[in-house]
């Protein structure tokens, strides 16, 4: 026993579920060795290599980045990977898919809905000069003030923990929902960006921010840090103001031409060729 | 463009709401503070005085306001709570319809009954 709080032994409650076979989801039990360190995630790893190889999740980076391993965690959305066994302080761990998403199998939630909902708010830089885009010639100018507008809605992983939590998403389907009007907003408030007008085809009517209540557990349960809620509320502030034609219309952040005439000082390298385009 | 005009209106009906129910509470309330309201002395809701007051335009017109406002804030807020069950498109727009006409219908009633109000205590 590493901690002197937890026993040697924890039990999972796992929520299983595999449609064709199952008429309904089930839970089961499995006990796992403790070891000091080991987050959820290495306890299904432990599960599926030692005792039930049938059991199925999703996950990939093992480390809070890519977002696969959202599961619902002693009832709140967590990351398997970023939750320690031991910050739980429990010796039962239940584990049960991301609500709000029908279930592929097991702990795997379909995303799909969510994936819609994000692209459909067009989430990338708008810009009349698409030609400038496709084939830039210099880079948009931004100060470290205007990036700090949106850096935190930046940090956003489409985990779904934000989704799964949202007591709106629960019962509205029309309702886009804090990850997609999250990202809608960061770029939004991109000075890069010109895309409001395209954005607000889908966020004035009922997909928009209209019935989200404010419960905060989006913010809560993030494990990035992104804190939607506080998104969503600026979002609302930004298109009651538009509907009032109160918005502010800021300049477009000026494209910056790469500099002539500069000769580059001995011994230092090129820049590498870009990887893209 | 619906939701995000009728959300502004929400909001808008609210601070009406907010500053009218304020009046409401300083004539009813603090008289004995702010006694403009209350020109027959007495209780706030004594005939006189709400004569006195049903005799002014102004007056008329915040009670119109008021109907208003909290109809639309009110009868708004019940269809948002109303679709969160997510009632099917057809029931929606029933629901919306119902829901103007039953606003509309007591907008008229209120504001008639405020006028005729007006007109009687102008009278008297």
């Amino acid at each position: 026993m590493s901690n002197g709080n937890l026993p040697e032994q924890i039990v999972f409650r796992i929520r299983r579920f595999s449609p064709g076979r199952d008429k309904e989801p089930v839970w089961k039990e499995y006990r796992v060795a403790y070891e000091a360190g080991m987050t959820v995630l290495d306890g299904l790893w432990r599960i599926k290599e030692s005792i039930d190889p049938t059991l199925a999740w999703r996950a990939s980076c093992r480390m809070g980045v890519c977002g696969s391993c959202g599961m619902l965690i002693n009832g709140s959305a967590m990351l398997g990977c970023n939750t320690q066994i031991s910050e739980l302080a429990s010796s039962v761990v239940s584990v049960a898919p991301l609500p709000n998403f029908p279930i592929v199998r097991d702990l795997v939630p379909d995303l799909q809905l969510l994936f819609d909902d994000h692209a459909a708010l067009s989430p990338y830089i708008i810009r009349a000069d698409s030609a400038e885009q496709e084939n830039p010639t210099g880079e948009y100018y931004q100060t470290s003030k205007e990036m700090e507008t949106y850096l935190q809605f930046t940090y956003c992983i489409k985990c779904a923990c934000c989704m799964a939590a949202c007591p709106t998403c629960a019962t509205d389907a029309l309702y886009s929902g804090p990850m997609a009007l999250t990202q809608a907003h960061r770029y939004n408030t991109d000075t890069r960006d010109d895309g409001f007008e395209v954005r607000k085809q889908v966020l004035a009517g009922e997909a928009g921010p209209w019935r989200c209540h404010f419960a905060g557990e989006c913010s809560r349960v993030c494990p990035k840090g992104v804190d939607p809620a506080k998104a969503i509320q600026f979002m609302k502030r930004q298109l009651v103001a538009d509907a009032l034609g109160l918005r502010k219309k800021r300049p477009l952040a000026p494209l910056l031409k790469k500099p002539e005439g500069i000769q580059r000082r001995p011994g230092i390298a090129e820049a590498p060729e870009p990887t893209v385009g | 463009m619906r939701d995000q005009k009728l959300w502004t209106w929400h909001l808008a009906a609210g601070a009406i709401i907010l500053v009218l129910l304020g009046l409401h509470m300083v004539i009813m309330h603090l008289d004995a503070l702010v006694g403009i309201f209350n020109p027959a002395g007495g209780h706030p809701i004594d005939w006189a005085n709400v004569v006195a007051r049903g005799q002014s335009l102004a007056f008329t017109a915040t009670y119109i306001l008021l109907l208003g406002a909290g109809l639309f804030h009110g009868l708004y807020g019940l269809r948002n709570i109303l679709f969160e069950l997510d009632p099917a498109p057809p029931l929606k727009r029933a629901l919306s319809w119902v829901l103007l006409l039953v606003g509309v219908g007591l907008f008229i009633l209120g504001t008639w009954a405020a006028w005729v109000g007006h007109q009687v205590a102008s009278m008297t």
